[in-house]
């Protein structure tokens, strides 16, 4: 990760539409930047804005949704720099209660169909694509796209390929998708243009239970490769055979 | 019985709507809600009550449908061809239907999103504070033949009240403001964007919808390995191939194609409710212009109630015509037809 340029980047306030803000910490992905846009944003969410309607992370942006004609841009604008001000927000200490969750991971076959495109992509062999996938250790740093679904990273540096030019028409509930140094594991079938590596059994949103979304950004995560019998065992597991243990 | 509505028969991907879920943006969860907001706000108006109360969203057609009780129910959005009990029904207006009666609604003549609204509001399950189906995130379905919509208790009774007709069912030119990956988008394309008229692909949905042109590709340099940023309704992102999709309430909360600006909320019931190959422009204006825009829709929908006019009567549309004494052009008190 390059941390050193992240430092030197000053946040960032610009228009997103005519309802939206968007105060980003970096322009490219940063442990640092990552952190302090989870941070910031609770910090905004905190401070009750009025006008403000709501507030989310992305990987080193906050987006903030308001009333462009009740609070006005430049008014919510200054807000924004006056919060920013308040502290170092690139050392901000991780959300607390993280988790380290290791998921059952099919990798390639006919059910994860991509994994052989995208080792090409990365100058990989298919074995080394997925020794490198299956050990990394990579960290939730956003929830978004879907519901309860996480962006992943940071993957070594071969994997920083381009997503497709064509969209992937659907991938299922499950799915383990690479681009540009990240996973995206997906909660609900959707089209992508990420390149779907992996197949996990593993239900990210339950929309009927009390605790809906299973991963929280900070959790770290392992894809461990197991066989298309060993996975299909986790078929009624909403957890998918996924071992959780706390961090600390 | 308990008040609600008997399915009969229902145009595929019609389903319960309000005005969707805010606070779940960041577990993922886009706002959702009914395509045309404004047509769930002319519907509250129509019924006296709250914005709250979720409507039947219904794309490109209606359905069958039976009521359980007395019922007021309102048609707002793109009108359709209705009927009760085979008398004919005026869209954007508030209707009082019996007990047992059928309310047959048929195909758009203009627009894509027609929606029936009941007094009281559907009183489906609230699921993450909304009741509106989110069929991208999983949350609710769509609604099939054979269900009974519960309906919530109507503390009201007026009807028979309309509301003037609307020209957003037919594409036009939507405005556009500048967003935070404009600059990704060189000068030349940014104009070609402007200057191009576009089609509405058939494939469209809650999500968004796909712009369909000529041109050869509207894709920026170096697109594809951009991180990966919050979308807001309105976004026009542009896929590796060049290709534009205006996204929508129900899109996805974060993307990585890069969006060449945001149409903006003002003119977002007009984007939704256009109808396939329909066509579509689009002008950047500055904030200034988007602002009062803005404040021009709030107004509206502030005014919406005192916007209500009584429901005059067609002559053509009354069944006892014939009841009347036209020729002698007196009508006499006692005809039928002012029992109507």
């Amino acid at each position: 990760m390059n941390d050193l340029t992240s430092r030197s980047f000053e946040p960032v306030i610009r228009p997103a539409g005519l309802d939206g803000v968007l105060v980003s910490f970096g322009d490219a992905l940063s442990e640092p930047a990552n952190r302090a846009a989870l941070a910031f944003s609770a910090s905004v969410a905190r401070a009750g804005i009025d006008g403000v309607e709501e507030c989310a992370p992305s990987l080193v942006s906050v987006f903030v949704q308001f009333d462009p004609v009740h609070l006005g841009y430049d008014r919510l604008a200054a807000r924004l720099t006056a919060l920013l001000q308040d502290r170092d927000w690139y050392a901000a200490p991780m959300p607390e209660g993280r988790r380290f969750i290791r998921v059952p991971t099919v990798y390639g076959t006919d059910i994860a169909p991509q994994l052989g495109e995208a080792a090409e992509a990365a100058g990989l062999s298919v074995e080394q694509a997925i020794a490198q996938l299956s050990e990394a250790r990579v960290r939730v740093q956003t929830i978004g796209f879907a519901p309860g679904q996480p962006y992943l990273g940071l993957l070594p540096e071969a994997w920083d390929i381009p997503r497709q030019t064509a969209l992937t028409k659907s991938v299922p509930e499950g799915a383990l998708v690479v681009a540009i140094r990240q996973f995206v594991l997906f909660s609900v079938s959707s089209p992508t243009g990420w390149r779907h590596v992996g197949q996990t059994a593993l239900k990210l949103f339950r929309p009927d239970s009390d605790t809906p979304f299973f991963l929280r950004p900070g959790d770290e995560v392992q894809f461990v490769q197991v066989s298309p019998d060993v996975m299909s065992r986790h078929a009624d597991d909403p957890d998918g055979g996924a071992v959780i243990e706390a961090i600390r | 019985m308990t008040r609600g509505l008997i399915v009969h028969r229902i145009a595929p991907g019609s389903s319960v709507q309000d005005m969707g879920r805010s606070g779940y943006r960041a577990f993922g969860v886009s706002r959702g809600g009914a395509a045309d907001r404004l047509a769930l706000a002319e519907g509250a108006a129509l019924l006296g009550q709250s914005t709250d109360c979720a409507a039947l969203e219904l794309p490109g057609s209606g359905g069958v449908f039976e009521a359980t009780a007395p019922l007021r129910i309102a048609l707002t959005g793109a009108p359709m061809r209705a009927s009760l009990d085979g008398a004919p029904l005026v869209w954007n207006a508030s209707h009082a239907v019996p007990a047992n009666a059928r309310i047959e609604i048929g195909g758009a003549t203009a627009g894509s999103y027609g929606y029936l609204h009941v007094g009281g509001g559907f009183d489906v399950p609230l699921r993450l504070g909304s009741r509106a189906a989110h069929l991208a995130a999983g949350i609710g379905a769509v609604v099939q033949a054979g269900e009974v919509l519960p309906v919530g208790e109507d503390t009201r009774s007026e009807t028979g009240l309309c509301l003037p007709p609307d020209t957003r069912f037919d594409g036009g030119t939507l405005r556009m403001v500048e967003s935070f990956q404009t600059g990704l988008f060189n000068e030349p394309t940014r104009a070609q964007f402007a200057e191009t008229v576009f089609t509405r692909d058939a494939r469209a949905n809650r999500m968004g919808l796909r712009l369909e042109s000529g041109v050869d590709g509207f894709a920026p340099e170096g697109g594809l390995n951009i991180l990966s940023e919050s979308i807001l309704p309105g976004d026009i992102q542009v896929t590796g191939d060049g290709t534009p999709y205006l996204l929508l309430g129900e899109s996805q909360t974060t993307g990585g194609y890069p969006r060449i600006g945001t149409v903006i909320p003002a003119d977002l019931p007009r984007a939704v409710q256009t109808p396939a190959w329909g066509r579509l422009r689009f002008r950047f204006v500055s904030r200034d212009e988007a602002l009062q825009a803005q404040t021009r829709m709030q107004e509206y929908l502030r005014n919406l109630t005192r916007s209500r006019q009584p429901l005059v009567r067609d002559p053509s549309q009354i069944r006892d015509l014939l009841g009347y004494q036209l020729i002698s052009g007196v009508t006499a008190g006692d005809a039928p037809g002012t029992k109507e």
